[in-house]
């Protein structure tokens, strides 16, 4: 293409040089790119370094740290809370990711079946994804209120329960109330893109597998869930790095309480460090949740890897 | 599939002539694959009723949403005189109060302010971008590639402390313009993937043909590559909009007075008073805030779809 574009200006000798330098890819790529790359390098490269900078120093508001080495880590180490927030961010994570994938996988066989306005039931699915997660973290803080709770109501009227259930003030009924609310967010959105999935497998794989008298389960386990895998690897690696780090739900609903049971990674860290002003302390604690995305990331590599052989040349 | 089964299908709803039979019989039809198979109670039992059961549970939070924001604050707190479940007196009490006794317009004003430049700018960066990472494919376009699909996994979470340093020390502490020129991290990642993908599937013979009747590669991307990935652009601006709309921690963290707040975080931080939550007001609140986002996406959610699949799927 450039040769093509280069003969036809040999016309004119004396821009020669200037149009093949113009038509160098190197040299248009950098000025294509330019933008996105000063957004990238300015506001997420250099915090992302900084970030692991500050880790290593006592920066609090205010005033400019010093390197004190591992200090904040060795600070953090002996922390109780530090560790209960670990805890409870993979609590959060493992308990609202299984959930996530088994009821966002059956909900996307469900509206794979044909039924009455199915492109609307489709499109209203994914509402909860849709609308801001503290606006409706703020309708689950109401729905869990300890006074005024519908659920309470409900369930009071109809005779299972004596008294309110204290959804957000008791520890582990917390931590089940802001993982419930997480689940509820994150459904749709498991639910939406497994169903583009479930599109993508042939009929005539169904059609054969009945005929050979499979059973429903069979069918699932031998032909849609090997299928899936691929599809099932990159949802689940977002699904799991977003709720890892997770902050709008927990600090619209509980802010960390009662008594730190609801506290993850990412709400401490932002307590320590804009509340309480301790920056370094507060960068340690997000440094510490990199060596787990890390991880998540790999994970999702392999499984991109694992889809250029199971689809074959159907890939590109 | 519908053409081996027919003739036999035919033959039976002819020797039955009620009309509803004729219908389920069409209905059928219709229906993809091998789910004639499945009677229609089983249906409803294994597939429509928890359909239903799923519904209800997903869209209940905005019942009640709507609900509590056309209650009066009496029957709020009177569980007793009344059914909870519905309203017998609704008022627009708490929306009048929102709009015209607290900034409600204001933050409105600024999420949408923020939302449009930052999704603005995100696209024209991104489609220069994908185009020179697909098209102009200079040396070690591939690994840009991969480092931005990179730059979509990292967390804001962990990003906002360095950042707030950074705004800071910028002068821009306490301004839209954060805002504006830190959200395109989260965006640019995302659409110029996205991005990428849709000008993959666009013909090399046309930009050749461009080529060689001399136009530049500006003019190529202007008037061949733009036009030809419209679909593609809308898909990853409405998707950029809802994140930037849904964006809370830098929000909450490089923004400090009431006036310059976006709605997420101004309804949790200034509609509380004290230990007086005014759930009407609040409920409203949360109510006109998912508006606009649900009505962009109520308008293109074939769009939408097939931008959170496409991020998926490529």
């Amino acid at each position: 293409m450039a040769t093509i574009a280069e003969r036809s200006e040999v016309t004119a000798p004396a821009a020669w040089h200037w149009t093949r330098v113009r038509n160098n890819r190197n040299f248009l790529g950098f000025w294509f790119m330019l933008p996105a790359a000063a957004f990238l390098l300015l506001f997420l490269t250099y915090p992302l370094g900084l970030g692991i900078w500050l880790s290593f120093t006592d920066t609090r508001i205010g005033r400019a740290g010093v390197f004190i080495g591992l200090e904040n880590f060795v600070w953090l180490a002996d922390d109780p809370v530090f560790w209960l927030s670990v805890f409870n961010t993979f609590l959060y994570t493992i308990v609202a990711s299984v959930i996530k994938f088994a009821l966002g996988f059956y909900l996307a066989i469900l509206l794979n079946n044909h039924m009455p306005f199915k492109a609307f039931i489709r499109a209203i699915v994914l509402l909860p994804f849709i609308v801001p997660t503290v606006l409706s973290a703020i309708a689950f803080w109401w729905i869990y209120d300890t006074q005024f709770s519908i659920i309470s109501w409900s369930l009071t009227k109809l005779g299972l329960i004596t008294e309110n259930i204290n959804f957000l003030g008791e520890p582990n009924n917390a931590r089940a109330s802001v993982i419930f609310a997480n689940i509820w967010r994150g459904i749709p959105f498991v639910a939406i893109t497994l169903l583009a999935g479930l599109q993508t497998i042939p009929a005539s794989l169904y059609e054969a597998a009945t005929i050979d008298g499979a059973s429903r389960w069979q069918m699932f386990r031998h032909i849609t869930y090997p299928m899936l895998t691929p599809i099932i690897a990159v949802v689940m690696t977002f699904s799991v790095l977003f709720t890892f780090t997770d902050f709008q739900l927990i600090y619209a609903m509980t802010r960390g309480g009662p008594i730190n049971a609801t506290h993850l990674m990412a709400t401490l860290s932002f307590q320590r460090a804009i509340l309480g002003g301790n920056l370094g302390e507060g960068a340690a604690i997000s440094t510490a949740m990199i060596p787990f995305l890390l991880g998540a990331i790999m994970f999702s590599w392999f499984g991109l890897q694992k889809r250029k052989w199971q689809q074959g040349e159907a890939d590109d | 599939m519908a053409e081996q089964v027919s003739p036999s299908r035919q033959a039976t709803a002819a020797a039955r002539p009620n009309l509803f039979q004729r219908w389920l019989e069409r209905k059928r039809e219709a229906a993809e694959g091998t789910d004639y198979l499945t009677s229609l109670p089983k249906r409803f039992v294994y597939v429509y009723l928890p359909v239903l059961l799923f519904l209800f549970i997903l869209l209940f939070p905005f019942y009640w949403m709507g609900l509590t924001s056309i209650k009066p604050d009496s029957e709020l707190i009177d569980l007793e005189s009344h059914n909870p479940w519905w309203v017998v007196n609704p008022t627009l009490a708490h929306f009048n109060r929102l709009l015209f006794e607290t900034d409600y317009p204001t933050w409105m004003w600024n999420t949408m302010l923020v939302a449009f430049s930052a999704t603005f700018l995100s696209i024209v960066a991104s489609v220069m971008a994908a185009y020179a990472i697909v098209r102009i494919r200079y040396s070690g376009s591939n690994w840009v590639g991969g480092l931005i699909f990179l730059a979509y996994l990292v967390p804001p979470s962990i990003l906002f402390i360095p950042l707030a340093i950074i705004v800071f020390d910028y002068g821009l502490f306490d301004s839209p313009l954060a805002l504006i020129l830190t959200y395109p991290t989260i965006l640019i990642p995302f659409s110029t993937w996205l991005l990428m993908g849709y000008f993959k599937s666009i013909p090399y013979e046309l930009e050749e043909c461009a080529l060689i009747d001399g136009a530049s590669r500006l003019q190529i991307l202007a008037k061949i590559v733009l036009p030809l990935s419209i679909p593609g652009i809308i898909s990853a601006g409405i998707f950029a909009f809802t994140l930037c709309w849904n964006e809370f921690i830098y929000a909450l963290t490089f923004i400090s007075s009431s006036e310059n707040k976006t709605v997420p975080v101004a309804v949790l931080s200034e509609l509380i008073d004290g230990d007086i939550y005014h759930w009407g007001a609040l409920m409203a609140g949360a109510l006109l805030g998912s508006v606009p986002v649900a009505l962009v996406y109520s308008f293109f959610v074939e769009h939408y779809v097939s931008s959170m699949t496409g991020a998926v799927k490529e």
